[in-house]
Order: C-alpha cells, then sequence, then structure tokens
C-alpha cells in the first residue's frame, strides 16, 4: 500500500496495484452502540462465572471432599470465581479482537470492524496495544478521554487507535446471494448499475422503512423505471399494493436468470 | 444498428455473465482452510484470481461506480490480499528474535530516557527521604494508619503479610498492581511525558518516604531485606516503563522530521515491543514477592542472592548483551525511529 487520505467520514485507501477505495469510518455512535452491547456481554458473562464458580466452590464442601478442601481453601476461591471472572471483564476486548478479526460481537451487531490504515485486519500487537491505551482512554472515568478524542479527531479514533494506526470502520459485506441477485437484474434488465443498487435496497429494508418514506420511494422508483402505479385512488392497500409490483418485478428478472 | 450504450451495456453484461462464476470460486476458496497437501498449487490459483479481481474492481468502480458489484469484489479483494500476504507463523522465531535483537537494540535507543527515568526516580526518594526526616508527622500522606501504628510498635507491616493471605493469593496480587503500575506509567506519557513523570516521581517519593520513616524507627534494615528479592526486577520494570512513556511524551513533544501523529504512533509500536518482553518479568517478581520476600525462612543472604540473580537475567535478556547484538543492531536500528531524550537536536 502506497499511500492513504481521507475526509472525515472515508478512509480512502491507494494500493500498490495503483487501485483505490473507500471504507466508510464509523463514528460516536456507532462506536458507542458498540462498546454498550460488548460491556453487557462481558458483564453478564462476568457475573455467569461469578454465579457457577460459587457453585463449583459449594461442591468442594461435600464430605469426601472436606479435608482436601480445608488445604487450599485460601486459593480455591481465587482460581475458581475471581479469576476467571476477572479474566473475562478484562481480557475480553483484547482477546475477541485478536480471535474474531478485528471484531467482537458488539461490534459486529453494530456492523463495524477494526481496520488498520490500509484497510486490512490489524495483527495481535497492534489489536495489544489499542487496549493497553485503555488506561488512559478510560480516563477520569465512562471513556470521558475517548469520547473527547473521537469527536476531535479527523477519523474518529480515539488514543488508542493512534497509537496503534486502527481505525473502526462500517462493513462491507455483500454475500454472495446479494452478488447473484445484482447481477440477474445487470444481464436481464435494463435498469442501471443505480436503479439495480435502489430496487435491492428497498425490498430488502422494506420492512424497516417507514411506511409514507417506502410508498414514496416505491413510487418514484416505477415512474422512474416507466412502470408507474396508475388509477392510485382505487388502489385498496397501496403499500402492499407497490410492494408485490417491486417483488413480481425482481422475481421476473431473477427467474428469466435463472431459467 | 446497435447505439455505443447499448454496445456498451451488453459488454458489461457479458463480462458479468463470464466473471461472475470465478468471483464465487474465488470466494468459496478463501473461506476454506488450505490444503498443506497442495499449497503451491493454491498459491498460485489465489495469485492468478487475486490479479483477475484487481482487474475486475478497476473495472467495476469506473463502469458502474460503488454498486454492490464494486462493494463485494473490494471485499473479495481485501481477503484475498490478506491471504496472500499473512505472513508464516513463527511464533519461536518471533519471540527469539524480540529478546536476542529487537528489544535490546530500542532499549539501547532509549538508554538517555532510561537515565532520565532514574533521575526522576531518584530524586522523589530523596525528596521523600528529607520530606518524612524533617516533618514525620507528614507520613500519613504515604502510609495508612494501621501501617504507621505498626512501624511505631516496632514492626513492619510485611511482617504479618503471610497471616493476612497465602502466598499464591499475595502473588497475584502483586503482579496485578506491578503490571498495572507499569502499564499506567508507559500510557500516561501521551499527556506529553507528565503522567510519566508523576508515576516516577510519585513511586520514588513513596519509597523514600517509607524508609525515612521505618529509619527513624530502626527498621530500615528490615524493609530493605523485605524489598532486596524483588525489587532489582520490579523496579527495573517500572523505570524501563517510565522510559518508555518518557519517549512517548518526547516523541509528542519533538516528533522531528516526521509530524506528531507519525512520531507517536513509531514509538507507541517500538516502546510496545519492550512493554511486551519487560511485562512477564512483573510475574517473576510477584512470585519472589509472594513466596519469598515475606517468608523469614529465607535468611537475608539467600534473598540477596536472588534479588542479584534476578536482576542480572532480566538487564542481560533486554539489554545488556552490546556484544551479542552489536551487528544486529545496524541492521535493525534502520527500521526504529526512537530518538534519544536527551539527544540535542542536530
Amino acid at each position: 500500500m502506497a499511500k492513504n487520505s481521507s475526509d472525515n467520514d472515508y478512509l480512502a485507501v491507494q494500493t500498490l496495484e495503483g487501485l483505490d477505495y473507500q471504507l466508510e469510518i464509523a463514528g460516536l455512535g456507532a462506536r458507542s452502540h458498540a462498546f454498550i452491547i460488548d460491556w453487557h456481554i462481558r458483564l453478564l458473562l462476568a457475573l455467569l462465572w461469578l454465579i457457577v464458580g460459587t457453585g463449583l466452590l459449594g461442591l468442594f464442601a461435600i464430605e469426601n471432599l472436606r479435608e482436601w478442601w480445608r488445604q487450599i481453601s485460601h486459593t480455591l476461591p481465587l482460581i475458581i470465581v475471581f479469576l476467571p471472572t476477572a479474566a473475562i471483564y478484562f481480557l475480553y476486548h483484547p482477546v475477541l479482537e485478536i480471535i474474531m478479526a478485528g471484531r467482537t460481537p458488539g461490534k459486529r451487531m453494530a456492523g463495524v470492524r477494526l481496520v488498520t490504515l490500509q484497510g486490512h485486519t490489524p495483527r495481535a500487537g497492534e489489536i495489544l496495544l489499542r487496549n493497553v491505551f485503555r488506561l488512559i482512554d478510560s480516563l477520569p472515568s465512562c471513556y470521558v478521554v475517548g469520547i473527547v478524542t473521537v469527536a476531535l479527531t479527523h477519523h474518529h479514533v480515539r488514543i488508542g487507535d493512534l497509537a496503534a494506526g486502527l481505525v473502526l470502520v462500517y462493513e462491507t459485506n455483500v454475500s454472495a446471494n446479494t452478488l447473484n441477485q445484482v447481477t440477474q437484474l445487470a444481464i436481464h434488465s435494463e435498469l442501471t448499475p443505480e436503479q439495480q443498487g435502489l430496487l435491492l435496497d428497498l425490498l430488502n429494508r422494506w420492512p424497516e422503512l417507514n411506511k409514507n418514506v417506502r410508498i414514496d420511494l416505491a413510487q418514484k422508483f416505477l415512474a422512474h423505471i416507466g412502470r408507474p402505479v396508475t388509477n392510485l385512488d382505487k388502489v385498496e392497500n397501496l403499500d402492499r399494493a407497490l410492494h408485490i409490483k417491486l417483488q413480481r418485478f425482481f422475481n421476473r428478472v431473477n427467474a428469466y436468470g435463472n431459467t | 444498428m446497435a447505439t455505443p450504450n447499448s454496445t456498451s451495456q451488453a459488454a458489461l453484461k457479458e463480462w458479468l455473465k463470464t466473471r461472475q462464476a470465478d468471483w464465487q470460486q474465488l470466494d468459496a476458496r478463501l473461506k476454506k482452510p488450505p490444503n498443506p497437501n497442495h499449497a503451491l498449487s493454491e498459491a498460485r490459483a489465489l495469485l492468478i484470481a487475486y490479479k483477475a479481481v484487481i482487474s475486475d474492481l478497476s473495472l467495476s468502480k469506473r463502469i458502474q461506480g460503488n454498486t454492490p458489484i464494486t462493494l463485494y469484489l473490494q471485499t473479495l479483494y481485501l481477503k484475498a490480499y490478506e491471504e496472500l500476504h499473512q505472513p508464516a507463523r513463527q511464533l519461536k522465531a518471533e519471540f527469539f528474535a524480540l529478546y536476542r535483537v529487537q528489544v535490546p537494540v530500542l532499549i539501547q535507543h532509549m538508554r538517555h530516557s532510561l537515565l532520565s527515568a532514574l533521575a526522576i526516580f531518584l530524586l522523589g526518594i530523596l525528596a521523600g527521604w528529607l520530606l518524612i526526616s524533617v516533618h514525620p508527622e507528614l507520613i500519613g500522606l504515604v502510609l495508612s494508619e494501621p501501617m504507621i501504628n505498626q512501624v511505631q510498635n516496632g514492626e513492619l507491616w510485611t511482617d504479618s503479610l503471610l497471616n493476612i493471605m497465602p502466598s499464591s493469593v499475595l502473588s497475584l496480587g502483586i503482579a496485578a498492581n506491578n503490571i498495572t503500575v507499569t502499564l499506567t506509567a508507559f500510557v500516561l506519557g501521551a499527556l506529553y511525558g507528565l503522567g510519566t513523570l508523576y508515576i516516577l516521581g510519585m513511586n520514588g517519593f513513596m519509597l523514600g518516604a517509607a524508609f525515612a520513616f521505618t529509619a527513624q524507627h530502626g527498621l530500615a534494615g528490615r524493609l530493605c531485606a523485605f524489598i532486596i528479592g524483588h525489587g532489582p526486577v520490579e523496579l527495573s520494570v517500572i523505570l524501563i516503563a517510565g522510559a518508555m512513556g518518557l519517549q512517548l511524551g518526547e516523541s509528542l513533544i519533538r516528533p522531528g522530521p516526521r509530524n506528531r501523529l507519525q512520531a507517536f504512533r513509531q514509538t507507541s509500536f517500538d516502546t510496545g515491543k519492550i512493554l511486551c518482553a519487560a511485562t512477564p518479568f512483573l510475574l517473576l517478581a510477584g512470585l519472589i514477592e509472594g513466596y519469598i520476600s515475606p517468608n523469614p525462612v529465607y535468611p537475608l543472604a539467600a534473598k540477596l542472592t536472588i534479588g542479584i540473580l534476578t536482576g542480572l537475567v532480566f538487564w542481560w535478556m533486554l539489554g545488556a548483551r552490546k556484544r551479542m547484538f552489536t551487528d544486529a543492531a545496524s541492521i535493525a536500528s534502520r527500521g526504529t525511529h526512537m530518538r534519544p531524550l536527551l539527544k540535542k537536536r542536530s
């Protein structure tokens, strides 16, 4: 990788092969979203182990284990209960980020991941360095230093990310199924690449979109591709009718491609 | 007659038809673990597919812009790049390289910072000693009330350590505390070195004050006997962490020919390696402090021997092997950008 340049929202990378690509940088919202999920997960896991560990300790009180228990009773609570609990809580981020290639369950749910400034998966050393700097990012409490740094820096990063040369970006995962669908649209329809993307986006996000917004978008899209819905006043359930029309159009193209 | 637009559309469709299967094939191959029996042929096939994806991605970006196909190809390209460029896993070799070459070279480069850290620590000790010698009533700033009472009754707070908790618990607690202090001394260097100065100065001050107070009650020798076993390693690691923190601050104050961010990043990487190499010794120091230092079974001579030996091993492992790394240093120093703290600006 030869050169990096970016504006506030994108990490732009130019490769040695002369290729340019951009990764969308996750801001304070996505970062906090991921952190809150992770914090709950590790807290619950740590508490769960605390309960399980305490239960295991209870087992050692059984008669035949009592003598052995007396000998090691000072260290056993530490080894069984507190050490694993502390390990779960404090090593959650570095261990999972290394194993999951820059992700944690929270980051995955928020649709973000850590990458280097070249857009690649970070190495273990970089992840460890990033996590060591949590000590300063979490000062004076509740990650105030980290939040301020994220708000003020160019790539929306905290001090740990600055030290390790990492950036939190949105995942751009396009599944093989989506590729198949969009390829069929491109091959068997006359839609432009933008229209293909719009149609897929609209269909995939239909349940999440506000009813009025999706009706408006669908009408505009159908009118744009020369298939407007006529006699609107006679349509009983416009929302459903538009969805069916879009789905039928998409299915027809796909069916044509699959035969 | 076909228009140029319809011709290009037809070409695009043909391209998609031809290439889609290859992309999916590459995607499937990247998800599978590599077969060691066909490593070479698989690598060749991957390289060919990688080059084809670069060409496809470039074409897709130019013709279609940021469509799902372009994004898919971008993800595929990144996956293929990482598969091709991932370094061979040589953990043993990397471990030896860290201790044999990298860390000794880096320690050599930060020797001025080490001296500065030592000076600040000694100044802290001196300040603590002088303050408590003149104003013993201020010992409450450093020691807790029960500790002060014990010393006034002719006992050290370390005497009863093993009655309070077993050695294993003590060792773990001490190691955890030392690791926290070490990491804090390092990362607080990001506050332009001020945080590190505080940690170093404060630790020195507390040590000096404790010695001054125990000396007033004739217990300084016993405190020294307690510390001597684990102190050389423990204090050495804290000094190294302090020196690394000072380097971090230095990289922000005087970044040299690089910009501040580049200097900070490079120094973090370099010092991070030293931290990685030095931290395991804190576990050793914790074990000595939990099992040997508070245990009256071990005589002073044994503790002294252990302290000197562990200290020598520590410094031998981390930086005192000048002759062994002289050649390597000249090569490795090309890759390091750490600047001595007290070096004059040219």
